[in-house]
């Protein structure tokens, strides 16, 4: 008789239901993000083939060569990712802390726009060896500040830091391009490079130098998140500040802090990218690297190793369809937009298949009955 | 009076079984419920009752089983199927948007004809409540309402959705003596207009004067149903722990007890304004346990986070005899980190586990370093300690873990509750502070808590426990402060407090017990409130 | 002077205006969509090159078509992406900043990509403006009445019209009630049998469609029929914009004609720098962080947004 009511009710049982999973494998895990990453090449091609009206052969070698192509492409592919990587890692302790900062934008802008400011107003009157340490602290301290003071009203008064961070990102720009006006009142309104404050070149480029910083950022953050007693009051901070008040950690503090470190890392990547590569500021200057860093390190599960992996993936991407552009003959920047934009859904959406499970109901039953 | 026999059956359940994982909530459960009843299903915590009813009500959907209303089966897959068949429930979270008004709330979700009017919604809604002898106002905020009023919103919800069969989770939990009786006023007035009422609780002296009929629930399975006209409370709770079980914790005569700890004169409010902590005054000494009992939410929270330093305070002084040196230390409004740069070791075992003692997503060596991390001056984590630390509590305290890295949120509550006691008495604190340290888990594992609380006074510490069993806090503490909306209604000695007393005193406030009552009320706290006093003057 | 200054301000405001109104009907839901910026260039994009495809095959024949086919198109365009949102977040419980951002880095590079492979012939869509621009052929005969408010294209007073509605619905509706207690406490809203995800899904959907129409305005009537790459600005000053009106569509007209003002200020002050004009340009922004500060240091309860602003939804969470 009970046999006979529960089949009646499971007609109108759903197909599947959804459970959280209690564990997932590890390798399982980045088997599901791997898969993700290939459904989204696939697509990516049949785009490619449906748009352009090209052989997949033809856009995955382009796209391959847009990297592989050349030295020079090698090492703009290794410096794009660097410089990404290195935003990435900036915006991470603080989304470790569940603070969503959506200012890395504004924050890297400011680091540049504090080294230009330095170089446009020292260069030629203080030497290079003296200059360049100047625009590397200040270039920090901006970045520190622009993260700092949502950090501080967000400690103080729980004033929405999302909204916050992300209002920062607008002044930040209006204000360098305020700021360039008055440096150039005519014309177009760019700053020429400055002569003054430049990075070394290593190896007769500007190249290795991001390289360089990058690793060492990486490992650093790696550390002090995983080993330094900072990096453990993030994490308990992210976790529950229920338990950190419990245990007597001041959370304010460590909110505060944390952003200081987060933009100060941001303003680092804003100094590498005004010192080191472009030698001006502009309002394009971080170009919505900000934004992108967010996902990757959302992506990478904020592990600064996973996030090597995620950074060179979309600049593989990013400079890979602008080769394909290019062969095709069409001058058009905004396809690797669209191909990034799919990456990422794919990505996002996969994660969902790591934290649930499909359950379906017949196969429910039968474990039930063994 | 027509006899309950003879009243048509509401509800009836056959089989009905339910298991989450490996634990089964509901063993084969077959009951009925009269219509114009009041039924009160009775259990000790854990014992399957607001499982059972929510499958009534359309939460869970059992295993196996049936479910038949007014005769026919019913298949109750959501809260609106059960409102189909005429079935509401308030849970003991109140389920309100905060930002809406009383009539709002009401109405979300009801699929009516015609157009919305809120004007006609807050009339129903006061018709409802002049029937029934509610005080409603339609157009208050939720966020500004008090807990009682939040409930008569719930109710009222429940009732506009035309429900005639009503289940109340733990109605009186949260409500003040006046408001307990108001509440019984009008569910018996529901309950003579035809409607069929189900109370969950664990409180023998409420069922006992609001219901007609008990249904005992014991782990999960039906017990059977009496008359309370028929029965009393000795039946009652001998039906409800099955044969008379002595608890049988052994209770060592404190020894060089000292007083360790003065709470004098705390006052404290909530966000809301309301008076949690009124005038707080006490004294824990070393070697011996002090309960704290009392109805859940009358204070005991506030209390143990105001003295662990995590609660602000209006006024009061909370003072700490140094045991090597005999000195005074003034713990009021000092962080944790403060306190224990004075060198106080006090532990704290709060109530919410996984939200404050533990870090769920970290594993327990992680965990372990929670209180210790920031030893030493490195700025690098020492994981060697925790590691040896959790191996230790592991082993000594039987706690079942797939392994030292597994996140803690894995484990089964009692074994949440070894690793954070563990961690807790680990760091040989002086003071220890266990807020409902037994709570959902089973025996074995509280007996093994019982134990180390015991083991704990017998090494001199001045532990504080708050329960809810007042078995437990008879059988276990040396003296036992009882707590009555966040004033001392009484500290008694543990060895000659009977329950009848405890209940009274958690109860009973002055301005509605019997003269009698409050006498004795009064008695215990001249007898009691002297030596609290006397210490923190001395 | 002030009168021109008044009707400009007017008639850009509605470009934030329906950017607002769709947000806050999306955030209303729970739903906190970075995507908008990137919603307002696939929205605006796809009616532009429905005009143009429109003007290729019947010319300036039908007026009429002209002006609603390619609101239709754009409406259904941001109606999909709001789809494409919902999809991520609610059915596969994906976080929605993240999800809004790659919204935006996708539907950025989405309209730039259409607008390109139509930009050599891009200009005949110019031809279609008027259309947009001009409904009360009396107006200029008010004197500064009838510049200030009547000179105006349709979608303007579309805008108007659909914040009030917005106003209406989520206030003295049953379906606005359900949608804001979704948004406030949606495991109260399921437990009294509200369908959460169809509220969500509807009210993103809805929320993006209206949304994209203050990108088709802009181009096609604040533009005159001229792409440029401002609707990401507008996107997320339109954001900043829900904020500042706390989230009440009918303040938004009040508060988006501010915002109007603000930007265009600089073309009528006179003896302004070009450097000055950027630094009133940073005004909304500001004024935004002001009110997100004055509302959480006053910390009231009517002026917070909705409380599960951004998380989402799992029954068996509870």
């Amino acid at each position: 008789m009970n046999n006979e009511a529960v089949k009646v009710k499971s007609v109108r049982e759903p197909l599947f239901h959804v459970v959280k999973r209690t564990e997932i494998v590890w390798w399982k895990a980045w088997l599901i993000r791997a898969a993700a990453i290939v459904a989204a090449l696939v697509a990516t091609g049949l785009l490619s083939f449906i748009v352009l009206k090209k052989s997949p052969f033809f856009v995955y070698s382009s796209i391959f060569s847009g990297i592989f192509g050349s030295s020079r492409r090698i090492l703009m592919f290794l410096r794009s990712t660097a410089i990404l990587l290195l935003i990435s890692l900036a915006v991470t302790p603080a989304f470790k802390m569940r603070f969503w900062n959506t200012g890395a934008e504004g924050q890297v802008l400011v680091g540049a726009f504090a080294s230009v400011f330095c170089m446009y107003y020292l260069g030629g009157k203080v030497p290079d060896g003296i200059l360049i340490p100047i625009m590397f602290v200040v270039s920090l301290a901006a970045g520190a500040v622009w993260a700092g003071i949502p950090a501080v009203f967000r400690a103080k008064w729980k004033t929405n830091e999302t909204l916050f961070t992300l209002m920062m990102n607008y002044i930040a720009i209006q204000l360098v391009l305020y700021t360039i006006k008055i440096w150039r009142p005519t014309g177009t309104g760019k700053l020429e490079a400055l002569p003054y404050g430049n990075l070394p070149q290593i190896a007769g480029g500007d190249f290795w130098l991001s390289v360089i910083v990058a690793v060492i950022v990486t490992a650093l953050v790696y550390v002090y998140l995983k080993y330094s007693k900072q990096g453990y009051e993030i994490s308990v901070v992210g976790e529950s500040e229920n338990t950190a008040r419990y245990i007597g950690i001041d959370v304010k503090k460590v909110i505060i802090r944390t952003l200081l470190i987060s933009g100060a890392l941001c303003g680092l990547a804003g100094f590498m990218l005004a010192a080191g590569i472009d030698h001006t500021v502009s309002d394009e200057t971080v170009g919505g690297m900000g934004f992108t860093a967010i996902l990757v390190s959302w992506l990478a599960k904020f592990d600064p190793i996973a996030m090597v992996f995620v950074s060179a993936l979309v600049t593989f991407l990013q400079q890979g369809t602008g080769q394909l552009m290019t062969d095709c003959g069409i001058a058009n920047s905004f396809f690797s937009d669209i191909v990034i934009g799919i990456m990422f859904f794919f990505i996002i959406g996969c994660e969902f298949f790591i934290t649930y499970k499909l359950k379906f109901r017949k196969s429910d039953k039968k474990e039930k009955d063994k | 009076m027509e006899k309950i026999e003879n009243k048509p059956i509401a509800i009836q359940l056959k089989g009905i079984t339910k298991t989450f994982g490996n634990v089964s909530a509901n063993k084969d459960v077959t009951m009925d419920v009269r219509r114009g009843e009041i039924l009160a299903v009775l259990g000790e915590n854990g014992s399957g009752k607001t499982t059972l009813m929510n499958m009534i009500a359309g939460i869970y959907y059992p295993d196996e089983g049936q479910i038949f209303v007014n005769g026919e089966e019913a298949v109750i897959r959501s809260p609106q199927d059960a409102f189909r068949h005429g079935i509401g429930m308030i849970h003991q979270h109140f389920k309100l948007v905060d930002v809406f008004t009383a009539a709002q709330n009401i109405v979300l979700g009801v699929r009516e004809k015609g157009r919305y009017k809120l004007k006609d919604a807050n009339e129903r809604v006061f018709e409802i409540a002049e029937k029934y002898g509610f005080h409603i106002d339609p157009e208050k905020k939720v966020y500004e309402m008090s807990v009682s009023e939040k409930q008569t919103v719930e109710i009222v919800k429940v009732l506009y959705r035309g429900a005639d069969i009503l289940i109340l989770d733990e109605p009186t939990a949260v409500l003040t003596p006046q408001e307990t009786e108001k509440l019984f006023d009008v569910l018996r007035r529901m309950r003579d207009d035809g409607k069929s009422i189900i109370i969950i609780t664990h409180k023998l002296n409420e069922v006992l004067e609001i219901s007609d009929r008990v249904a005992v629930l014991r782990k999960g399975e039906y017990v059977g149903t009496v008359e309370t006209a028929e029965t009393n409370e000795l039946a009652l709770t001998e039906m409800m722990v099955g044969k008379k079980v002595s608890l049988n914790i052994e209770r060592t005569e404190p020894e060089n007890s000292c007083d360790r700890l003065f709470v004098a004169h705390l006052n404290c409010r909530d966000r809301e304004g309301v008076k949690k902590l009124d005038d707080v005054t006490f004294t824990a000494r070393a070697g011996e346990i002090l309960g704290i009992a009392g109805i859940a939410g009358s204070g005991q929270r506030e209390l143990l986070e105001a003295i662990a330093g995590l609660q602000h305070l209006e006024s009061g002084e909370i003072t700490y005899i140094d045991p090597e040196s005999g000195e005074e230390v003034n713990l009021r409004d000092k962080t944790p980190m403060q306190i224990r740069e004075l060198g106080v070791r006090l532990s704290f075992v709060p109530e919410d586990r996984l939200g404050m003692g533990l870090v769920g997503n970290m594993d327990i060596v992680d965990n372990m370093m929670l209180r210790s991390y920031g030893k030493g001056k490195s700025i690098f984590l020492d994981r060697k300690d925790p590691k040896k630390l959790a191996e230790n509590i592991i082993e000594s305290l039987e706690v079942v873990t797939p392994g030292l890295h597994t996140p803690v949120r894995r484990l089964s509550g009692g074994n949440v509750q070894k690793v954070l006691v563990g961690r807790e008495i680990a760091s040989t604190p002086t003071v220890l502070m266990a807020a409902y340290p037994v709570r959902g888990l089973d025996i074995n594992s509280s007996y093994t808590i019982y134990n180390l609380l015991t083991k704990q006074k017998e090494n001199g510490v001045a532990v504080i426990f708050v329960g809810e069993d007042l078995d437990v806090l008879i059988e276990l503490c040396d003296r036992i402060l009882v707590i009555g909306s966040g004033r001392v209604a009484g500290i008694l000695d543990g060895r000659t407090a009977k329950k009848e007393e405890i209940g009274l005193l958690m109860t009973g406030s002055r301005e509605n017990t019997g003269a009698a009552a409050e006498n004795e009320a009064e008695e215990n706290l001249e007898e009691n409130i002297p030596d609290g006093k006397g210490g923190a003057h001395e | 002077m002030i009168v021109g200054f008044l009707s400009s301000a007017i008639r850009l405001s509605a470009t934030f205006l329906y950017g607002s109104t769709g947000e806050i009907i999306t955030e209303k839901s729970g739903h906190l969509n970075l995507g908008v910026p990137g919603i307002m260039s696939v929205g605006a994009a796809l009616g532009c090159l429905c005009e143009y495809y429109l003007l290729k095959s019947i010319g300036t024949s039908v007026p009429f078509l002209l002006i609603l086919l390619p609101l239709l198109v754009t409406f259904a365009g941001g109606a999909l992406m709001g789809l494409l949102y919902s999809f991520l977040t609610v059915s596969l419980r994906a976080n929605q900043n993240v999800t809004g951002l790659a919204m935006t880095t996708f539907g950025v590079g989405l309209a730039g990509y259409l607008i390109n492979s139509i930009k050599a012939q891009m200009a005949i869509i110019t031809r279609a403006s008027k259309y947009y621009t001009t409904l009360f052929p009396f107006a200029d005969k008010l004197g500064w009445f009838g510049e200030i408010f009547l000179s105006h294209g349709i979608l303007v007073y579309l805008a108007i019209a659909v914040a009030i509605v917005a106003q209406i619905v989520l206030n003295k509706t049953r379906i606005g009630l359900n949608l804001r207690a979704v948004g406030e406490n949606p495991a109260t809203a399921d437990a009294v049998g509200i369908n959460v995800t169809l509220y969500r899904y509807a009210a993103t959907c809805i929320g993006c469609g209206i949304s994209s129409i203050g990108g088709l305005f802009c181009i096609m009537d604040y533009m005159g029929g001229n792409w440029e790459y401002i609707l990401e600005v507008f996107g997320w000053l339109s954001i900043a914009l829900v904020i500042f009106t706390l989230w009440r569509p009918a303040l938004s007209i009040l508060g988006s004609i501010i915002f109007g003002a603000l930007y265009i200020a600089s073309s009528y002050i006179s003896g302004i720098t070009f450097a000055q004009i950027e630094l009133i340009r940073m005004l909304p922004y500001v004024v935004t962080i002001v009110v997100l500060i004055i509302t959480s240091i006053i910390n009231s309860r009517e002026t917070q947004p909705p409380a599960n602003l951004g998380l989402n939804y799992f029954r068996e969470d509870r």
